[in-house]
């Protein structure tokens, strides 16, 4: 028999994360709307509540709790804020590369200063040649003595001005074999490392996105993580499952937040003397809402549940990623449409989910690119 | 050590309390499909508790009256940081009126063993009565200080706290082991971690039935209560929306005239 309630603790974690949610940041909203900034406080706050530990091994300082519960508190967290969510969801795939590929001395030296939120994580794959080829990688690599030297330019990177702790794929300078990647733990503060530009985002305001450069950055060899030529697999490992299972949860959210807004909407707004809830084109929309969100949620969950039994489901959270940020996407604008004119005015968070809806699509790799990859599996058994 | 019991109970979520009705033949409320949440004065509770533990060496118990479902609220306080849950749960108990209620908490305090410290909410969100911590008192034949809005000093044997009257406060000295019911101005109750929660994993809810507390079926649950409801009605919540017309000062007028007439506004 297949399950598909949550257990008693995970409607506890669910709990504590709206709770959490919706005392820390809620009330920091306005202030990342109005700046763009990454909120100093919700950093700390979402260290202090222990959610950078999530997926972190109890070893090294971390909670174990997997994946699901991370799903959990991510969609709780999208609910109010998605740029958080954003943020918090690349903490997480900038330390899951560390916890499959790491050295036991790599893991002991940078997972508990993770777990705390003392070190902020991103992966750092996409270059201006094109995030849906990353083997077209140009930043390079070369050995001298006992070190590697970095050289090239990243763009869109989330967390780019803020965290410390990198998981950087480059090419092999010295190799004519484009599959010749290697990844490397780049830590803030290095010669020759530095972020530059930081993007201004149509939404998730409050997350934070930009370029980082490295000049001759000089990088010592026990920073190099996973094999040498095995960057790709190192950098899909984790884009994969914890990239793509982290955008579910930034849809599932936000698809959420849509719902909640238009059931209140619909059901205030009075027109020819009843709610407009009354209405079947609104009926329609807000149905057509939550059928989406439910079959998201299963896609969601049942990647996450596989993730957790230690299962490959990479190609599931390509189903789940397309599905969810697209139907997010599909919410929204029925939202902002629900609202009539008040859907084009700030003090209704229906613009804000529109704008964030806008961003959900590309992080992770597109829903041209889920495609690809969802095709090449289903066609795998047929390929001569 | 200060042994402490913390008294909880699972009560409809009060953000649903418009789907509350009331069965027009039995009088109770219907709650059947409302999710069941820790009883908002027990939060209080609980972090009066959760600091004492963090300043003294306590051990603190979690005891709750309801059936299966409310273990869930028990596990949420053992998640919260307390030591041992138990769950009084039975048939037999279902109907139960605030003298039975706490008639049979007070057979679960004693069959937990001497506890210096009883704390509960003043009153539940759905019940209301404010009547199970003072007759939990009378029946374990303790103190009791009700409405403790601060606890001003809590070493020894007598305590002193300070509790809430409509026009201010008193400062009461008690002395232990009593009951202290409390309000939502003690604290701020701390929302659960994710630590607590795995913690919880380790720890035990025991579940007694009236066998196991030695009482007779006769003593608790709808048998066992005296007060009877004679009636319930839902009280209806309307708006009337009057739209006041003129010049801005002419209007400010009549509001506050309006507002002064419907009493709203005192005159001192
Ligand atoms: C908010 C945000 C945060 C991000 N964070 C990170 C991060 O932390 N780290 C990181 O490394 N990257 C990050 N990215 C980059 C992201 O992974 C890329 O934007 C994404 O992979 C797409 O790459 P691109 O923008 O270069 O578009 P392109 O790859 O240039 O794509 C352009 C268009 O071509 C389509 N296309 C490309 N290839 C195919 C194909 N084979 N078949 C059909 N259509 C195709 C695409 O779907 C798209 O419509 C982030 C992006 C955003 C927007």
């Amino acid at each position: 028999m297949i399950d598909f309630s949550f257990s008693e603790e995970q409607e506890m974690l669910k709990q504590a994360s709206r709770e959490f949610a919706e005392s820390k940041i809620t009330p920091k909203v306005p202030e990342m709307e109005e700046t763009g900034k990454v909120s100093d406080d919700i950093v700390k706050a979402l260290g202090e509540a222990e959610m950078m530990a999530l997926t972190i091994p109890e070893e090294y300082g971390g909670l174990g709790l997997g994946y699901t519960a991370r799903l959990i508190a991510l969609e709780e967290i999208a609910r109010v804020s998605v740029a958080t969510a954003m943020m918090l969801q690349v903490f997480a795939l900038g330390i899951e590369p560390i916890i499959l590929f790491g050295t036991e001395e790599q893991k002991e030296k940078y997972l508990p200063g993770l777990a705390t939120g003392d070190r902020l994580a991103t992966v750092a794959v996409t270059e201006p040649g094109g995030g849906s080829d990353p083997g077209s990688c140009r930043t390079s690599y070369y050995r001298d003595g006992d070190d590697y030297v970095i050289s090239g330019r990243k763009c869109f990177i989330t967390n780019s001005h803020i965290a410390d702790t990198l998981t950087v794929l480059a090419k092999d300078g010295e190799s004519d074999d484009p599959r010749a990647l290697a990844t490397f733990i780049v830590e803030g503060g290095m010669a020759g490392f530095r972020p530059t530009h930081e993007e201004h985002k149509v939404g998730m305001r409050g997350c934070n996105t930009g370029e980082l450069v490295f000049e001759e950055c000089r990088v010592p060899k026990e920073n190099l993580l996973g094999q040498d030529g095995k960057g790709m697999r190192v950098a899909m490992s984790a884009i994969g499952m914890v990239g793509r299972g982290g955008m579910v949860g930034c849809a599932l959210g936000l698809h959420t937040a849509c719902l909640e807004a238009s059931l209140k909407f619909a059901s205030e707004r009075i027109l020819y003397g009843k709610p407009i809830s009354v209405l079947q084109t609104i009926q329609n929309k807000l149905a057509e809402m939550k059928i989406e969100l439910d079959a998201g949620r299963l896609l969601g969950y049942r990647a996450a549940s596989m993730q957790d039994q230690g299962m490959r489901a990479d190609n599931e959270f390509a189903v789940a990623k397309h599905f969810t940020t697209e139907a997010a996407q599909k919410a929204a604008k029925m939202a902002v449409d629900i609202h009539g004119g008040y859907g084009c005015m700030d003090e209704f968070a229906v613009t804000r989910y529109y704008r964030d809806a806008a961003v959900l699509g590309p992080s992770a790799g597109t829903s041209d690119i889920m495609k690809v990859i969802v095709a090449r599996w289903i066609l795998k058994p047929y390929r001569k | 050590m200060l042994r402490i019991v913390v008294c909880v109970k699972a009560v409809p979520d009060p953000k649903e309390a418009g789907r509350i009705r009331i069965d027009p033949v039995s009088r109770a409320l219907v709650r059947a499909d409302l999710p069941l949440v820790l009883n908002p004065l027990d939060k209080n509770a609980m972090e009066a508790a959760l600091e004492l533990k963090e300043q003294f060496d306590a051990h603190l118990s979690v005891l709750s009256m309801g059936p299966p479902p409310a273990e869930s609220v028990v596990t949420e306080c053992l998640a919260l940081g307390a030591d041992q849950g138990y769950l009084l749960s039975d048939r037999a108990l279902a109907g139960a009126d605030a003298y039975a209620t706490a008639y049979t908490l007070a057979k679960g305090i004693e069959k937990i063993g001497p506890a210096d410290l009883v704390l509960c909410g003043r009153a539940s969100s759905d019940g209301s009565t404010e009547w199970v911590g003072p007759e939990l008192a009378t029946l374990l034949d303790i103190p009791i200080v009700t409405m403790v809005k601060e606890i001003v000093e809590c070493t020894g044997e007598w305590w002193k706290v300070k509790a809430s009257l409509d026009n201010g406060y008193r400062v009461v000295r008690v002395k232990l082991p009593a009951v202290l019911t409390v309000t939502r101005e003690l604290n701020i109750p701390r929302t659960l971690s994710f630590s607590g929660i795995i913690q919880a994993r380790r720890k035990q809810i025991t579940q007694w039935g009236i066998d196991d507390l030695d009482v007779p079926e006769e003593a608790v649950g709808l048998k066992g209560s005296p007060t009877i409801v004679s009636e319930m009605t839902t009280r209806e919540s309307k708006r009337d929306v009057e739209m006041i017309s003129g010049t801005r000062e002419e209007m400010a007028e009549r509001l506050i005239q309006e507002l002064a007439d419907a009493g709203f506004l005192s005159s001192s």
